[in-house]
């Protein structure tokens, strides 16, 4: 009796701490899944993990306004901006624009760029052929750097959208590792 | 039955003195330990609770600078959910369960010795945060990132460590349960014939399984985000602070169930010894449970409706959180029907978990206003969710935690405690307990937001009500303590076997108090059900 006890209970114990490891790894295993679900759904993407097709024509008759908001994270003494603060685009056309930064310290700096898209709903829409966000930049000291971003907006972005808002945020990375 | 525990009681402790304690795998002086060693932490709680009161008794900042401010209200909720509410109830079912289900022991005594000795270590490296340069972690017991990894002071690694510790504890604890309650019943016992407490805590027990590793992971991603380059929580190197809430309510939701289920055991026992009458609905109030405890894995995101889900996410989230309200309601129905026409007396336990029936339930419909997002938008962060939440932990899980150690107390010790003095607690409480948290409702609708030193001066009478009930709760709980150790004293009545008149159940069969062995033979009377 108190033999086949004690060997259910060695039995019982693996089952639940093979449970509590797998919910261990369930915890990590949530970093990659909640990246490909963002992904599968086209929600939280920042406009830079969709396939690309390019448009095939332009719908003239409607115009989409683009804002576009800079901010630089933190105190790092950079400047980050554009000169247009939007654009009136239609869907399906191309479109370039331009911005700047600006390293006012004596130190090379490296920088991420994090683009968000605003409403959310709307970011599936934005197609980025190119953009600074999807690289680190590398400005030397008292440089300035142009970049740029190439998008169009999809044609069958909902008819009630009239204005979208991109959002920069420059996070400086010099000295973090890699 | 009473010749083998004659035998038993030649039987105590093999060591003496702090070595006993100290090297112990008995249930029972293990549970003793987790009550006190939580109500220690509990009154440490409670004082920094009071600091944050005093503060917060006129606007201005007077008591505590801003930074620090910070500190006590984190400190505070981290010791009451992790250093009190959590332990208390092991604390709980250390002590029961074995009782209970008829079984000599936990089934794993040396794990269970271990499992809580890691809790003082653990507590003590938490309230050491306070007293680190660059102060105590600050940003919130819910600790979200960036907060706590680009921006927390250097004593949060201690306190990762710390949750590290406290969760090692309770996994342990857990798997001790739940291999106690499948190997060591009684052999006529059922699992339907176990008592609802038993019920209650294997049903805790697989959910700490369930996602206190989840809080271990995400406090490991903070720790290495803070010291070793990763970024899983930081945009600039492609991790998302979002998804640092998403692990963290993934666990976050599933823990507060964790600390109210063994509160409705306790309820589910007390109710029908003082009615006088089984259980109203037995069977569903286990279904009710398990449908809970399901339920509580896909509500998580209902904490983050500001953060901008998308919306067929926060209908999913909202309905799904709605559709709590069902299984809830079946156990207060059931309750209520257990009460309705039984032969009721008024004993302090019966008191308490009447209270806790009431009270409960007012923070269960708050919650449900939660719930709904057009008007979560406008009570988020506010005022008005600190009262929710401590409507539910202090006359939810804290009167039950109340009303089950009234009620066992005397089989604990084997004397009666001073029952006019502990109805004077039950009302002091009863009343400062409402007096502290229902006007933070009012405060948080008419927008005074959560987590502050300072506020606007329209503000004042209502946060100085709530801060004179908040002293009077405080110190109402001196008369628990002074109670609780009169009893162990001896000073009391001496209590029979059965202790309530009304008593049921395998833990009412064993003398009072409980010898230091009992059921070293299995007991053979079981009550089907």
């Amino acid at each position: 009796m108190n033999a086949t006890k004690r060997k259910s209970h060695t039995r019982l114990v693996a089952i639940l701490l093979a449970a509590t490891f797998g919910m261990l790894l369930f915890a990590f295993a949530m970093v990659p899944l909640y990246d490909a679900f963002c992904e599968m759904t086209g929600i939280n993407n920042k406009g830079g993990r969709v396939r690309l097709e390019a448009p095939t024509e332009i719908d003239t008759s409607r115009v989409v306004k683009i804002k576009f908001i800079t901010h630089v994270q933190g105190d790092t003494p950079w400047e980050f901006y554009t000169k247009e603060n939007s654009i009136e685009v239609h869907p399906g056309e191309v479109n370039k624009v331009l911005f700047y930064t600006e390293n006012h310290t004596d130190q090379d700096k490296v920088g991420q760029f994090v683009a968000t898209i605003s409403p959310g709903q709307s970011d599936r829409y934005v197609k980025k052929a190119e953009c600074f966000s999807f690289n680190k930049q590398y400005v030397d000291a008292k440089q300035t750097k142009e970049m740029s971003v190439i998008f169009f907006i999809d044609k069958d972005i909902p008819k009630d959208t009239e204005e979208l808002i991109l959002f920069y945020t420059l996070f400086d990375q010099t000295g973090d590792a890699k | 039955m009473s010749t083998a525990h004659d035998h038993d009681h030649a039987h105590g402790p093999s060591k003496t003195g702090i070595l006993r304690w100290i090297t112990t795998t008995n249930h029972k002086d293990i549970g003793t330990m987790y009550l006190i060693f939580s109500f220690v932490m509990f009154f440490i709680g409670g004082s920094l609770a009071m600091v944050i009161r005093a503060e917060l008794f006129q606007p201005g900042m007077q008591i505590v600078p801003a930074e620090a401010f910070n500190m006590l209200t984190t400190m505070h909720g981290f010791i009451m959910i992790f250093g009190f509410i959590m332990p208390v109830f092991v604390g709980l079912a250390n002590w029961m369960i074995p009782l209970m289900i008829g079984a000599p022991d936990m089934a794993l005594p040396r794990v269970n010795n271990w499992s809580f000795w890691l809790l003082p270590v653990a507590g003590v490296i938490l309230i050491s945060t306070m007293f680190m340069q660059g102060g105590g972690p600050n940003f919130g017991w819910t600790f979200y990132a960036p907060l706590s990894t680009t921006y927390g002071p250097p004593s949060t690694d201690y306190f990762i460590f710390a949750i590290h510790i406290m969760g090692i504890s309770s996994i342990m604890g857990s798997i001790n349960v739940i291999v106690t309650i499948f190997n060591m019943r009684a052999p006529n016992m059922r699992l339907i014939d176990m008592p609802i407490f038993v019920w209650t805590w294997l049903i805790t027990a697989f959910l700490i399984i369930a996602v206190m590793p989840v809080l271990a992971g995400t406090v490991t991603m903070m720790l290495t985000d803070r010291n070793f380059g990763t970024s899983f929580f930081n945009a600039a190197g492609g991790g998302d602070p979002v998804l640092f809430q998403h692990l963290f309510w993934f666990f976050g939701h599933p823990e507060v169930y964790i600390v109210i289920l063994p509160a409705f055991g306790i309820i589910s026992e007390v109710i029908p010894t003082f009615a006088r009458k089984k259980l109203f609905g037995r069977t569903s109030m286990i279904y009710a449970l398990a449908s809970i405890a399901f339920l509580s894995f896909i509500v998580w995101a209902h904490h983050m409706f500001m953060t901008g889900l998308p919306l067929a996410a926060s209908l999913f989230f909202m309905y799904a959180t709605m559709l709590i309200a069902v299984p809830t309601g079946v156990k207060i129905f059931n309750w209520v029907a257990t009460i309705f026409k039984g032969s009721m007396t008024f004993e302090t336990p019966m008191l308490f978990s009447l209270a806790f029936v009431i009270l409960f339930t007012i923070g269960g419909f708050t919650g449900l206003m939660l719930a709904l997002i057009p008007s979560d938008v406008q009570y988020h962060d506010s005022y008005f969710v600190v009262g929710h939440f401590h409507y539910v932990l202090v006359p939810g899980s804290l009167f039950a935690v109340f009303a089950g150690i009234y009620y066992w107390l005397p089989k604990w010790t084997g004397y009666m405690y001073n029952e006019t003095l502990a109805k004077f607690h039950f009302w002091i409480s009863a009343i400062s307990v409402n007096l502290t948290f229902f006007p933070m409702h009012f405060l948080g609708l008419a927008g005074m937001p959560r987590r502050i030193p300072d506020y606007a001066l329209q503000f004042t009478d209502f946060n100085q009500i709530v801060s004179v009930g908040a002293f009077v709760f405080g110190a109402a709980q001196l008369i628990f303590v002074y109670i609780v150790i009169q009893t162990m004293r001896g000073k009391g009545v001496q209590a029979t076997q059965e202790v309530w008149e009304g008593s049921h159940g395998l833990e009412w069969t064993v003398p009072s108090p409980a010898p230091y062995h009992t059921f070293t033979e299995p007991p053979t009377q079981i009550e089907r059900h």
